[in-house]
């Protein structure tokens, strides 16, 4: 080696920014006492279906928006808007995840101290939002009956890091249509994430949905 | 999927350090990645390659480290070392227990230190 060459100690984490950032939001809205919930599944698990059975149940009592992801549409912000729920919608231009900066753009166009609860629905897929923080303060992911029950196998950092796991369409599991294992996923998923929440729920029949708004009214009121 | 975002950090982070040592040409910059992370050594390696070139980091190679997961019990909290591979079928040593593993580390990337001149 050439004399010249030196070792530079870098030690850095690549994320330390985006990190520093998602803590500040998430005192941020700590202060404004604004529960923001970071909502993450593969397309078409049933996000936006979830979106609007939670608002639905939970209108009377709490001041919601929902902040929409999409890689390039408007269709999911639309749906939740004509429920009557204020929607923003970001259009993330190709990238596949939500990042802090991104997320505050969203922020900036809704008056936060005026709501209890808002919701992110990140970007589809189980792989690169799990690797960003968005400064929520509670991560929350679907899994649905269809995409199979070998999913925390093969996702694990996702099933990792979120404290709440929904169970959607779980009406299949009354029909010959699937051999989904409700009782096997959940031991992979507890295996990895020894205090995860997880509710199994229908968002078509309506089944499971009051268990998990009572659970996510309770966890809100005691911020 | 997302190499690209995390290339640009990578060049971003190697730059500044290369700024603040005086370094005019980076030769190397050894990463440490969490086993829990799924970013692909080579699509990395092609991406720098594409955002260095105009750069005192452009030829640099991207060493990458595999720096594995560890858990902890959630009953006796032994800590337990293992792989993605592995992290299924993880029985404590201690315990025995089968579940409620907490993840301690296996999502970081760490850019650990750069060769440069």
């Amino acid at each position: 080696m050439r004399d010249n060459i030196k070792l530079i100690k870098v030690r850095e984490a690549i994320h330390a920014d985006n990190d520093a950032m998602a803590d500040r939001l998430r005192e941020e809205l700590k202060a404004s006492r604004t529960c923001l919930i970071n909502l993450m599944s593969s397309p078409g698990a049933g996000k936006t279906s979830l979106l609007l059975q939670t608002t639905a149940a939970l209108k009377e009592k709490l001041r919601m928006a929902v902040i929409e992801a999409d890689i390039d549409s408007t269709v999911d912000a639309e749906l939740i808007a004509a429920s009557g729920i204020e929607a923003i919608q970001l259009q993330t231009g190709g990238f596949c995840h939500l990042d802090v900066p991104m997320v505050r753009q969203g922020l900036d166009s809704l008056d936060i101290g005026k709501l209890d609860l808002i919701f992110i629905e990140n970007v589809g897929n189980l792989v690169c939002p799990a690797e960003f923080d968005t400064g929520a303060a509670l991560n929350v992911m679907i899994l649905s009956v269809p995409e199979g029950d070998d999913k925390p196998l093969k996702y694990p950092l996702m099933f990792s890091k979120c404290d709440v796991l929904i169970v959607n369409k779980i009406d299949y599991l009354e029909t010959p249509l699937t051999d989904f294992n409700l009782a096997a996923m959940e031991k992979r998923v507890r295996k990895i994430n020894g205090t995860i929440q997880i509710f199994p729920v229908s968002c078509r029949t309506g089944q499971g949905i009051g268990d998990w708004t009572d659970w996510l009214y309770r966890r809100i009121s005691v911020q | 999927m997302h190499e690209l975002p995390v290339t640009e950090k990578i060049l971003d982070i190697a730059l500044k350090h290369a700024a603040m040592n005086g370094a005019t040409r980076i030769h190397s910059i050894t990463l440490k990645v969490g086993g829990l992370t799924d970013l692909e050594d080579t699509w990395l390696q092609h991406y720098f390659d594409y955002l260095s070139k105009e750069t005192i980091a452009g030829g640099a190679k991207l060493i990458i480290i595999n720096d594995g997961i560890r858990l902890r019990c959630g009953g006796c909290k032994t800590m337990i070392e293992t792989s993605k591979e592995k992290l299924q079928d993880e029985q404590c040593p201690h315990c025995s227990a089968t579940q409620g593993f907490t993840i301690l580390s296996g999502r970081e990337y760490f850019i650990e230190e750069m060769l440069a001149e």
